[in-house]
């Protein structure tokens, strides 16, 4: 049989592969959305331009992509880590939530008029929180061989209903007319915003982090180890890496960072909690670290597309009435097209009598 | 023992969800592949059962339709997984997110709406004997069909030439391979198998447990047949007493909640979840450091036909 094309593996993977992929990936997925919508009775074209001009036409819808971003860029950078050493941390989302309980705990119980204190003693009780969540994962994990993919999912039930539990029970506002929400935080408890928009100083925050993980990533001792565990189990080994500790470790600094980012949210944007507060940032989190191919700065270029693609989702909600999962289904098709993608990079097709 | 049987009797319903799902997955991951997206089929299948139910009026017609649509969605995986060679926790994740997604957005007309679902019938005989009667025998035909399956199964996996090569797939691709049947072909046709099953055990959820449909309405009951594989050590009928020890659980939380308790709400929803975590140390714990008894060897790798391993 005489085919028109072969499969080939590729030797090395050429550099412009690393940005085709995942813009081919993008273009190829929100064109598969767009045939979705146009059978759910919606012109793709008004969604798409609604989405586009709702995320990035103008300074408003680019502040708010860049609140959805900062979240977004802290936990793609805590999944990314985690996910470098082959260890697969999908509970981002829980460890946001304990994140973002820490930080009403200390606001609720150890309140000091100062910012200053506040932010030191919020910054220091998320991370802890945050990364306990993942580290009695990562001790499983580390310990007894435990599924990690399983534990952290269960732990993002068990934090949203420990939330729940004191949003509708202890910490509920007395004054919020029943409203399920913990009172609003007091002046020196919130992180500054800036330029007369939502952005707030946890931008800082977030493109700091990245740039320590790429410093971490690329020139430390711990980034190498991390990096061989993840690609070479059994050399690590060999060469005397501790895997056990540094699954602990990772897992720790991973959910300490996505704590961080529960944290910016609260003491940044939203100011209490209330139920469903965590957004989904942890599972988009997810989509983002792979997209970046776990590259801390390519993580946060990522997280400004797909909080633009958030807000954009927003924005179809209020002008077309089309529910918030149609992003969702959005995601999942980006995933999968990043995926698909991959394999080019491992292989190339090449056509029939060339190259013979 | 009169307070037992009708909390074992809920826990046999409530857990075949759960069954069907892990049932799919025991076979997908005895083929070798790994599918972690069964929070979203079975999202998907119990959308599409409940929606197909409602336009035709036939729970029969929704439920076979939600085996279609799980078929279908899990061949996107073993196309990125098998032909691909794509990660496959990741693809798992992305079928978790596509399917949540899509269930609510076509999902959304349908909420609040009400079908005639799937009713009770009692086996003849069977059903009048005290005890063992009202606890196993007096349910709707699919909880007996799920019977069947687990023993199907058993010695399907055990005892059948094909039920060898499934095994061998999943331990030896390449043993396979040299024996001229086809990788792929397999591996394809276990991940529908058992995407199908999955959808099956979402539509049960809607068509005849619950008989409506709601956002969500899986509620983690895919991750948890996800770790009941495990929990069951890739074998049908301990993961059916996973299944309804897990079907136990949810329906013992309920009765307490009616029974009137100080305990919030929140927390007792969280036993599930905490039970599947203790479940999965114990058995971990159990089986030592980095041995997984029964664990197919070749689970989550890609099999390259072409290449040398």
């Amino acid at each position: 049989m005489i085919r028109p094309f072969r499969v080939e593996r590729r030797i090395d993977a050429p550099a412009w592969l690393n940005w085709a992929i995942p813009v081919g990936a993008v273009a190829i997925a929100l064109a598969a959305g767009a045939i979705l919508l146009f059978f759910l009775g919606v012109s793709p074209l008004a969604a798409y331009t609604a989405m586009f001009k709702g995320a990035l036409g103008d300074a408003w819808g680019i502040s708010e992509t860049i609140v959805k971003a900062i979240p977004l860029t802290l936990a793609g950078l805590a999944v990314g880590l985690a996910f470098t050493m082959v260890v697969w941390n999908i509970g981002a989302e829980g460890q946001i939530v304990m994140g973002a309980l820490a930080t009403v705990a200390v606001v609720r119980y150890a309140f000091v008029d100062s910012s200053a204190a506040m932010f030191a003693m919020m910054f220091l009780a998320a991370s802890i929180a945050g990364g306990l969540w993942a580290g009695f994962a990562g001790f499983l994990r580390a310990r007894w061989s435990v599924n990690e993919t399983i534990t952290t999912l269960m732990m993002n039930y068990i934090a949203i209903l420990l939330a729940d539990y004191f949003i509708y029970g202890p910490w509920r506002d007395p004054s919020s007319l029943g409203f399920p929400m913990t009172a609003p935080f007091p002046d020196a408890a919130r992180l500054p915003a800036l330029w007369g928009t939502r952005v707030h100083v946890g931008i800082f925050l977030a493109i700091a982090i990245a740039v320590l993980f790429r410093v971490l990533y690329r020139w430390t001792r711990w980034g190498f180890e991390l990096r061989v565990i993840g690609n070479n189990p059994k050399a690590a080994r060999y060469a005397g890496i501790n895997d056990t500790m540094n699954i602990l470790l990772a897992m720790f600094v991973s959910g300490a960072v996505a704590g961080i980012a529960g944290m910016t949210e609260i003491a940044g944007l939203q100011g209490r909690i209330q139920p469903g507060f965590s957004g989904g940032y942890g599972f988009t989190a997810i989509i983002v670290a792979w997209l970046a191919r776990l590259n801390p700065l390519g993580t946060i270029f990522v997280s400004f597309l797909l909080g633009a693609l958030l807000v954009g989702g927003d924005t179809l909600q209020v002008v077309m009435g089309l529910p918030l999962a149609s992003v969702q289904v959005l995601q999942g098709l980006i995933l999968f097209c990043v995926l698909g993608g991959e394999f080019f990079r491992n292989y190339r097709i090449v056509l029939s009598g060339r190259g013979e | 023992m009169e307070i037992l049987i009708p909390i074992l009797s809920a826990a046999i319903r409530s857990g075949t969800p759960i069954l069907y799902a892990t049932l799919g997955e025991i076979l997908t991951e005895k083929a070798g592949v790994l599918n972690l997206g069964l929070e979203g089929l079975m999202l998907l299948g119990a959308f599409s059962g409940f929606s197909a139910t409602m336009m035709t009026g036939n729970p029969w017609f929704g439920l076979a339709s939600a085996v279609l649509v799980g078929m279908g969605v899990s061949a996107i995986h073993a196309f990125l997984c098998v032909s691909m060679g794509a990660n496959q926790v990741v693809s798992g994740l992305a079928i978790t997110m596509f399917g949540t997604g899509l269930s609510a957005l076509l999902g959304k007309a349908y909420v609040g709406e009400t079908i005639r679902g799937i009713g009770i019938l009692p086996v003849p005989l069977l059903g009048k004997v005290p005890v063992l009667g009202p606890v196993f025998f007096n349910h709707d035909p699919l909880v007996y069909v799920s019977y069947c399956l687990v023993g199907l199964l058993c010695w399907f996996i055990s005892s059948t030439r094909w039920g060898l090569t499934l095994r061998a797939v999943g331990e030896n691709p390449r043993a396979v391979d040299s024996a001229g049947l086809n990788v792929t072909r397999l591996r394809y046709a276990y991940t529908m198998v058992g995407g199908g099953l999955t959808a099956l055990g979402g539509a049960y959820l809607s068509v005849v447990y619950t008989q409506m449909w709601v956002e969500m309405m899986t509620a983690g009951r895919g991750w948890i047949a996800v770790a009941l594989v495990i929990f069951g050590i890739w074998n049908p009928l301990r993961a059916a007493f996973g299944s309804y020890l897990f079907g136990g659980v949810g329906a013992l939380q309920l009765r307490i909640q009616a029974a009137g308790t100080t305990v919030p709400a929140p927390l007792l929803l969280m036993l599930p979840y905490i039970l599947t975590i203790v479940v999965l140390v114990v058995i971990s714990v159990r089986k030592g450091k980095g041995i997984l008894l029964g664990a197919p060897a070749a689970l989550g790798q890609p099999f390259h036909r072409e290449e040398r391993d």
